[in-house]
């Protein structure tokens, strides 16, 4: 009887209400965490790997994760890039021990195989002996021992790697409308201006659906209404992918690029208790052509895209176990910005980050509903904010791109 | 030599005043009367908080990045009156300092320190180490920074971070 009991218990069957309900065991059980990191990261999606700037060289390399395996991101001598998996074909250490470097070989401190930048096998020492004693056995064969790898595809210098090497090319996996938010950015050469990193104590899932969620904006970031900030248009709303896992949240506004300016025009909201004594952060440059002014894109499983004004960032979101994920921001500036325009960004990415202005509340709100759900995982969200729909829809508060997470996640989940 | 006696004892005595404005600094931080943090500051100041890994690679995002006091009292208002965050102390602990350079009355300072921060549910945890590294001068005898960096090491932020360092 009680071992019937204990399945039942652990046994996820989701609502019938379908979408616009989550049962909290997802964020908790150690068993759906291993199942996601089968079915989804090491399944038919496309991962954010880095970027061509990162490793431009021949020889260069980075590491990185996918779900939470590890992986390495080369730059071959051909020119091509190639990823697989952090360990060894021999007895599972970790080959690459640092960041990122340039080598024409990866060779693991262990035993010293030896493997050449697309992964492939090419030296284990005393394969055949030492003094006729010993060595591989007959029919050892290099070519069956190579690093596990991982099927990789770029679009717009980005690079993405999946484990389904039937994967579809990540163009058709991001959709028409997708890649044409993604070039405001990308169809000029990027720069790195920096990295920075966040833990939070919280599942991944938790991280991903508060990107998706345009409703909480101006209701958890306090900083625009209570410093009086306002857009002259809040002209907005949401975009979905025709599968409804990938989202653009975007807002139409007018950036001033002159402090003086700023100050006389409708921009402040002279009725605020509150006004900033420098409020220079806030003045830019018009560089989109749209006038979409805030756009914040995700794409399904682990990546997000951050244009705030011209603060441009990369968020690529790695899960640590049920209760912890860690997110690795990569922020951007154009290859062409003069040292005023990078200033501007500088000042700009207080908004941004780990310490942002507008997004630090983002860090703590997914522990707080880590915390609040304890021993309770049978119990469920309710998310009809905006219908029980999964669409894009021309307001923001409404949950449908977070709806439009869960459908997809059923789809690799088998539920 | 009663010359030299007296350059060896102005040495260290603003070696001293150096310390009391680092040891004031933190603890005014600690005791959160941040209203006070901006006026460590000269008026024309740099405040930042940047990532040992960008530091050395000369990549200049930050995550806290201030270039005048204004922008330091606004992280100050924005902490108290807009963000929202779960309640946390700080205790910071600072090693001694080391003037690496001094030129004129400008003095460039290195000092390493660790704060600790104590979360809601009363568990003090290693939150952020890293060095200073401070330009210090006198404004009317009073040490001030005009320029201060705080370069960490912690490259994973716990959570979020609101209180400067």
């Amino acid at each position: 009887m009680t071992i019937v009991n204990e399945q039942k218990r652990h046994t996820l069957i989701w609502p019938e209400e379908g979408v616009s309900r989550v049962p909290y065991q997802v964020y908790t059980d150690p068993d759906i965490y291993k199942r996601e990191m089968d079915n989804i990261f090491r399944g038919s999606t496309w991962n954010y790997l880095g970027l061509e700037v990162e490793i431009p060289n021949k020889g260069d390399y980075k590491t990185t994760f996918v779900g939470d395996t590890p992986v390495v991101v080369t730059r071959d001598g051909d020119g091509s890039v190639y990823a697989f998996v952090n360990r060894c074909a021999h007895r599972g250490a970790t080959v690459c021990m640092d960041k990122c470097g340039n080598a024409k070989t990866l060779t693991c401190v262990y035993h010293a195989w030896t493997y050449d930048m697309k992964g492939n096998l090419k030296g284990v020492p005393f394969k055949n002996g030492v003094n006729g004693q010993g060595g591989m056995p007959e029919g050892f064969d290099v070519g069956k021992h190579s690093l596990k790898k991982l099927k990789v595809d770029t679009h717009l210098g980005i690079i993405f790697g999946s484990f389904d090497h039937q994967i579809e090319p990540i163009q058709d996996y991001l959709g028409e409308k997708m890649c044409s938010y993604l070039s405001r950015i990308f169809s000029r050469p990027v720069k790195i201006l920096g990295y920075q990193r966040q833990e939070m104590k919280n599942n991944w899932k938790l991280y991903f659906e508060n990107v998706k969620d345009s409703y909480h904006a101006s209701l958890l970031h306090l900083f625009f209404s209570t410093f009086g900030v306002n857009r002259l248009s809040q002209q907005g709303g949401i975009d979905l992918d025709p599968t409804g896992r990938h989202h653009v949240s975007y807002t139409y506004g007018s950036l001033n690029e002159d402090t003086d300016i700023y100050k006389n025009s409708d921009l402040r909201s002279y009725s605020s208790k509150y006004q900033l004594e420098d409020p220079s952060l806030l003045v830019g440059r018009n560089e989109f052509i749209d006038g979409i002014t805030l756009a914040i894109q995700s794409l399904f499983p682990n990546m997000v895209v951050q244009q705030i004004h011209n603060a441009l960032a990369i968020r690529q979101l790695l899960p640590k176990g049920t209760d912890s994920c860690e997110l690795v921001w990569t922020y951007l500036g154009f290859a062409d910005d003069d040292e005023k325009m990078t200033k501007i960004r500088l000042k700009q990415s207080n908004l941004v980050g780990p310490a942002g202005f507008v997004s630090l509340e983002d860090g703590g709100v997914g522990e707080l509903v880590q915390k609040g759900i304890v021993g309770e995982e049978k119990e469920l969200s309710f998310i009809e904010m905006g219908g029980t729909g999964v669409e894009s829809q021309s307001f923001r508060a409404t949950e449908s791109s977070i709806r439009g997470f869960w459908k997809n996640y059923k789809q690799f989940m088998g539920y | 030599m009663k010359e030299l006696h007296l350059k060896e004892l102005n040495k260290v005595i603003v070696k001293d005043e150096i310390e009391e404005l680092i040891h004031a600094y933190v603890q005014c931080i600690d005791g959160d009367h941040l209203e006070e943090w901006p006026e460590f500051f000269t008026e024309d100041c740099f405040y930042q908080i940047i990532s040992r890994e960008n530091y050395e690679q000369n990549l200049p995002a930050s995550i806290i990045y201030c270039d005048s006091k204004g922008m330091l009292k606004d992280r100050v208002t924005a902490h108290r009156q807009a963000n929202i965050f779960e309640k946390h102390v700080y205790r910071h602990i600072v090693s001694s300092v080391r003037i690496t350079n001094q030129e004129e009355d400008v003095y460039t300072v290195y000092t390493n320190y660790a704060v600790f921060q104590t979360r809601l549910n009363g568990y003090s945890e290693v939150y952020n180490v890293g060095k200073y590294i401070d330009t210090i001068v006198f404004e009317n005898g009073q040490a001030k920074f005009k320029e201060k960096k705080v370069v960490y090491d912690s490259l994973v932020i716990p959570t979020l971070l609101v209180t400067p360092i």
